[in-house]
């Protein structure tokens, strides 16, 4: 068994050329071949690659989707998001857990499946939704749960399960996935037809200092959340000088769409990859780079053989490799799969991962135009962004800037799911009111809406014509609507779990403050909560916020600062006053270890002596 | 003690603590008389009155946090007669030393303390279970969360002149002064 680990681990490595920066793709390959990255595989990768074998632990205990023990060989993982939550998560974790005879986060005695729950997967559309393997099943329900049980007792293959397949390319050959598009709204940019080949050509046919004008015109700003202008990223890296004796420089597409709630990005990659394999040669044009990396998220690797396949399709029709229509520019992708990590969609951590590191944030700066991936200077964008840009050059920027409202020109793809009649992608022109979407998606009676995923805004019916814009309601596409019967709190607990368990543990204020606020929340929904439990909870956001050194920390406190604010007689409700300044939180009787003193000391025992 | 009923009273207590908080404020030396001047002492280890007697506390000092039941129902009795409660040191802010055993269960705690620890001669491995004891909480709690706490004074201990500067602000409703190299604490 040694011998044929260590055999098989050398294998890997020499896979990817011995390259320590590729300890990801080796942990991932161990993984799925010996269903752990265990103690043994540990000190032979370490050994092979010539890396610490703190690095490898590391990294293993770092990625979700990592285990030091075996996992069983088929992995059931539930998609735990507040979504889920609303259509029936409990009810289908349980069938699972009862017809596998197990608790989530344990193997069948045979070694045969483990259950676990995840973050989202991407599917709040179609929710509940689970991965089995790298199999998307959606829309489970009790007899569903109980059935796929019963079907992978039967054949073990999680490729059976699918029956149906989805619309569009989930069901191309490559795919094979009941995942539907659930696209309400095709919009004139990002989800238009393409005719492949057009904007690169179009691109390459001008300057690459035209093409950034181009960006610039077009007022483009990231589409992942934080609206950065795109242009001035670009001009950034462009003028970026790379390390001594290197002219590399790269572009990296950001398609960690781990945000819960969002999902656009599984559309973007499912129809309309074509555009943003474009976007990234477009943007290696333009800033000098020649190498790309799609970081594709672990939860949609059943979309990875499609996208090599189309990679390959563009490197045959000399759109992507050395002589990109035949002229002197080269530039080529390469897929980066990561391995079940939120944090990895900041782009920092994102590059960390990249060179096979844990996911965890740099500080900035230096930013990563400067000095990113290998050190040398790197643009990290959204796919969506990406789409954008090949838009931008096929029509020209006046077009693009002539849908959306003037700080924020274009159309956005948004991710609505919840309690609504039309889940799914909605591309529409930026500057709309939340009521005007609200009315598509089929959800009038909205009580509360979430813009921009659990680190976003929650919107009460009162803001409802606010717009979605940079300006006013920024959001990366997540939007969350939830009907008049959801208890706000709840929801506000289930966020704070998400971050409780994403939180890398860098900083203290995150991975502390964070289970606090979880655990004041829930002692609100015990009513057990007091008036002076709402300031501290004030406070302590605040100090998260203040003190977390990247995105995550700086935002997780947001689902409770928000609803302070916009739904605070949620909170007033439930909270009141002890008479006598106890705490309500507090009770002596369930406190008391009993199990040390198990005789029946008398209750009054402790008491006073007598003055 | 100088029996003039209008001085403020102000009561002391240690919980679970070292009275290591008492000994910083006994080293205020002899700005103890101006102290007594100032307040008529309640029940205290100073004084080593066991109870109240009803009469109101303007202010109860607690050292330590709670580890067993008695410190609750002492705790609360402070919350009760006291009009404001200030939390002296970082047992009672933090849990402190004691609270180290919250990183493991009671049963292992009590059975390292008294049956299996290195140098625990026990044979009969007889557990201390006088009704007298107060049986142990679950885990080691700051005050703060066993009932409203006013005020936080850090320090471990605080110092005698943060102790001093602290209480004597609060009998004159002035703001406290305590300048950084009072509580900073590398």
């Amino acid at each position: 068994m040694t011998a044929a680990l260590a055999s098989a681990i050398g294998e890997i490595c020499d896979g990817v050329g011995r390259d320590p920066t590729r300890l990801l793709d080796v942990a991932r390959a161990v993984q799925e071949r010996f269903r752990c990255v265990s103690t043994a595989a540990t000190d032979h990768i370490a050994k092979e690659l010539g890396v610490p074998r703190g690095d490898v632990d590391g990294l293993v205990s770092f990625y979700a989707f990592l285990s030091r023990e075996p996992k069983g060989r088929v992995v059931i993982r539930l998609s735990d998001d507040i979504i889920d939550r609303l259509h029936g998560f409990d009810r289908v974790r349980d069938a699972f857990g009862r017809a596998l005879g197990i608790e989530p986060g344990q193997t069948t005695p045979d070694g045969a499946i483990t259950l676990e729950t995840t973050s989202c997967i991407g599917m709040c559309d179609q929710a509940p939704a689970a991965l089995v393997n790298e199999v998307v099943v959606t829309d489970l329900s009790t007899d569903r749960a109980r059935e796929i049980v019963g079907d992978l007792r039967d054949h073990m293959e999680p490729a059976r399960l699918v029956r149906t397949f989805g619309d569009g390319n989930n069901a191309h050959d490559l795919v094979r996935a009941m995942v539907n598009n659930n696209i309400r709204a095709e919009g004139p940019f990002v989800l238009s037809e393409l005719q492949r080949g057009e904007a690169v050509s179009k691109a390459i046919g001008v300057s690459p200092a035209e093409v950034i004008r181009a960006v610039k015109t077009a007022r483009l700003r990231g589409r992942g959340g934080a609206g950065f202008p795109t242009g001035m990223k670009w001009e950034y890296a462009r003028n970026a000088e790379p390390p001594d004796g290197s002219r590399r420089k790269f572009v990296i597409c950001n398609a960690d769409e781990g945000e819960p709630g969002t999902f656009k990005d599984r559309v973007i990659l499912t129809e309309r990859a074509d555009r943003v394999l474009a976007g990234m040669t477009i943007a290696g044009y333009a800033i000098g780079a020649e190498e790309g990396i799609l970081y594709l998220r672990d939860e949609y690797a059943y979309l990875q053989r499609y996208l090599e396949h189309l990679i390959d399709e563009r490197r045959g029709d000399g759109l992507l490799g050395p002589r990109i229509l035949g002229t002197d520019f080269g530039f080529d992708v390469r897929i980066q799969m990561g391995a079940g990590a939120y944090i990895c969609g900041e782009e920092t951590a994102l590059i960390n991962s990249c060179e096979g590191k844990r996911g965890d944030p740099r500080n900035r700066p230096p930013f990563p135009a400067q000095s990113g991936y290998l050190g040398c200077p790197t643009i990290v964008n959204n796919p969506e962004t990406l789409c954008c840009v090949t838009k931008i050059i096929e029509t020209g920027p006046a077009t693009f800037c002539a849908h959306g409202s003037p700080a924020s020109s274009g159309t956005k793809l948004l991710s609505v799911s919840g309690d609504c009649h039309a889940p799914g992608v909605y591309e529409l022109p930026f500057g709309l009111t939340l009521r005007a979407l609200l009315d598509r998606a089929g959800a009038a009676d909205a009580a509360a809406v979430q813009v921009g995923g659990p680190s976003g805004t929650m919107v009460a019916p009162d803001h409802f014509d606010r717009r979605i814009e940079f300006d006013d309601l920024a959001t990366g596409g997540a939007i969350m609507v939830f009907g008049p019967d959801r208890d706000i709190l709840e929801i506000v607990r289930g966020f704070m779990d998400f971050f409780v368990h994403e939180s890398c543990g860098y900083c203290t204020p995150c991975r502390v403050g964070n289970v606090i606020l979880r655990d004041r929340i829930a002692r609100i929904i015990d009513d057990r909560g007091e008036p002076s439990d709402l300031d501290e909870l004030e406070t302590l956001s605040q100090t998260i916020r203040a003190t977390s050194r990247c995105g995550l920390g700086q935002t997780s406190p947001n689902p409770v600062l928000s609803t302070l604010e916009s739904f605070r007689s949620a909170y007033e409700q439930r909270v009141e006053a002890d008479p006598d300044g106890f705490r309500r939180s507090f009770d002596l009787a369930s406190s008391v270890c009993l199990t040390v003193s198990p005789d029946a000391r008398p209750s009054s025992g402790g008491r006073e002596p007598s003055p | 003690m100088a029996a003039t009923s209008n001085k403020p009273r102000v009561a002391t207590v240690s919980l679970a603590g070292c009275f290591g908080c008492h000994m910083s404020l006994l080293d205020i030396d002899e700005r103890l008389l101006d102290l007594a001047e100032l307040i008529e002492f309640d029940r205290s280890p100073i004084n080593d009155y066991k109870s109240f007697d009803g009469r109101r506390c303007a202010v109860g000092l607690i050292e330590g946090g709670c580890a067993n039941e008695e410190n609750v129902r002492v705790l609360r009795d402070f919350r009760t007669h006291c009009d404001v409660l200030v939390s002296v040191g970082a047992c009672a802010i933090n849990g402190g030393i004691p609270a180290l055993r919250n990183m493991v269960s009671v049963e292992e705690c009590i059975d390292e303390a008294y049956r299996s620890g290195l140098t625990v001669v026990n044979p009969d491995g007889i557990l201390p279970d006088d009704p007298e004891l107060p049986r142990l909480l679950d885990r080691v709690r700051p005050c703060h969360e066993v009932v409203k706490i006013d005020y936080h004074l850090p320090g471990c201990p605080p110092s005698a002149d943060t102790i001093w500067n602290a209480l004597t602000a609060l009998l004159s409703g002035a703001p406290p002064e305590l300048p950084y190299p009072l509580i900073k604490y590398d």
